[in-house]
């Protein structure tokens, strides 16, 4: 599992990539009331804005963390966003990608790293 | 945070609370507590949240002849306002828009005002210069203001004196909470039954901890405030009301008694009068109105409002949006071109580049569940 500085986590899953926001991210959001997720099938860039999630408080957009294809996205979070603040490593998932470069990962920091950086 | 944030008596309550504490209008205020905005705006509409709205101006004004040097500063009636009662209210500028909106109450000998935090500075010297130098103008720096709102409010709050009992919504009344003297009004901020206490600065943390004592009652932050009092149709000053906006466009004109009126004895005698009564004869440009997205997306303030998907020039803008809790999916309010003003009208906001219908709709989203009679 990798994570981002933008506090998305990574997850290799066989030939793909589930991609999250971490449960720091969710708290500091607070409640999320809509996620807008891209379609299946969008080949999308690093750094593209993919996904919006709204909480209470405010929009957010989540990026791409890799090059690559979407290859399915967590219908139950477009029916129940409040999924991605109970369970936001788990069932709480956004998008699965399948990565066009898989050494992109490489960039990313450990779980140590993470936690070091949200302290 | 910066150091020279003011803080309210319960600055250290929030903090032990747990509360995330943000600035606003100067102070430090809490924004959530650890129950999330969520669920402290659910708690509200189903039992009673406890607020901390002391960074609010309280203000005493004093003279034989104060309602009538308060109407010159307001259209609203204030010299018909009987005592041991309240009235919402508003001071307007010049050109007839909003300087900020108000509650201003009859206590026997004084009026009691509680104005917006934002603007209290200027408001106080608004009144000061104002209201002749037969009005004295006190500005109370000792006392906190709470609110505790919601279907329990009444039960809890008569625990402390029974009197709130036979308040009906809008009067005020002195009573004794804590053994401290407050002064004490049916009303809030939230579209529920509830009361206001200004209660003397040493004993607003025991007030709020009795308060909370009570298995129904739960804190509550700004964040819950702001998507309460949307539902509940109520503007937020410096968003949904503002100095270029006037009470008719503001649809507030249900707060311009007859008396102030054209025709009515006495008509006008407030700043930007003659604007004001000649959009009461002949309409405004724009209205404020409800709007309920269609989808699930929130849209919030500054989205642009058009009459079709394919309109190159807005017809409004959302003024303030967000999640409803209540309602369950989102919901807003803006100022919309009075043809397209009317409920049911389809109009699109422009969310990330796309135009997403939006219903107007009738004010408020949720009913309001005040106490009118007693």
């Amino acid at each position: 599992m990798k994570f981002t500085e933008d506090h998305e986590w990574l997850r290799p899953e066989g030939d793909v990539i589930v991609v999250g926001i971490t449960e720091h991210a969710t708290s500091q959001l607070g409640d999320i009331v809509f996620v807008e997720l891209p379609d299946v099938g969008t080949t999308v860039a690093k750094t593209d804005e993919v996904v919006v999630i709204e909480s209470v408080k405010a929009a957010s957009d989540i990026l791409a963390p890799l090059d690559g294809e979407i290859v399915e996205v967590n219908e139950a979070l477009a029916d129940n966003p409040a999924l991605a603040n109970e369970d936001a490593q788990g069932e709480g998932w956004f998008f699965k990608i399948k990565a066009s470069d898989a050494s992109q990962m490489d960039e990313y920091m450990d779980e140590a790293a993470y936690l070091a950086l949200i302290g | 945070m910066s150091l020279d944030m003011l803080k309210t008596p319960l600055f250290d309550l929030h903090v032990s609370l747990g509360a995330k504490m943000v600035p606003f209008a100067g102070y430090d205020m809490p924004v959530q507590y650890p129950l999330g905005v969520l669920k402290e705006h659910l708690h509200t509409r189903a039992k009673a949240g406890l607020f901390d709205v002391s960074h609010m101006g309280q203000v005493i004004l004093r003279g034989a002849d104060v309602a009538a040097a308060f109407e010159t500063l307001v259209p609203v009636d204030v010299i018909g306002l009987a005592g041991g009662r309240q009235r919402y209210a508003f001071f307007t500028n010049d050109a007839g828009g909003i300087r900020d909106d108000l509650m201003v109450a009859n206590r026997g000998d004084h009026l009691f005002v509680v104005v917006n935090a934002a603007c209290k500075d200027a408001d106080i010297a608004h009144m000061s210069s104002g209201l002749g130098k037969d009005v004295t103008v006190e500005t109370i720096g000792d006392r906190a203001l709470l609110a505790l709102q919601g279907p329990a409010a009444e039960t809890v709050l008569a625990g402390l004196d029974p009197g709130v009992e036979k308040m009906a919504f809008m009067d005020v009344a002195t009573l004794e909470m804590c053994g401290a003297e407050c002064w004490v009004s049916r009303s809030g901020y939230t579209g529920e039954d509830g009361f206001e206490i200004s209660v003397p600065n040493s004993h607003a943390e025991p007030l709020a901890r009795a308060l909370l004592a009570h298995d129904d009652v739960e804190p509550i932050g700004l964040g819950a405030r702001d998507s309460l009092r949307l539902e509940g149709g109520l503007c937020l000053y410096g968003h949904d009301i503002d100095a270029q906006s006037t009470p008719v466009q503001a649809d507030l004109t249900w707060a311009i008694q007859k008396v102030r009126r054209p025709g009515g004895a006495r008509a006008g005698g407030y700043p930007g009068a003659a604007t004001i009564a000649s959009e009461l004869a002949h309409g405004a440009a724009r209205k404020r109105v409800g709007l309920q997205p269609d989808g699930r997306a929130p849209m919030r303030e500054g989205v642009q409002v058009f009459a079709s998907e394919t309109s190159t020039t807005p017809i409004g803008k959302i003024t303030s949006g967000g999640f409803g809790p209540t309602v369950g999916g989102p919901v807003a309010m803006g100022y919309i071109a009075i043809g397209q003003a009317t409920p049911g009208t389809v109009v699109f906001g422009e969310l990330r580049g796309k135009r997403q219908p939006l219903t107007v709709t009738k004010l408020p989203f949720v009913p309001a569940n005040f106490k009118r009679t007693k």
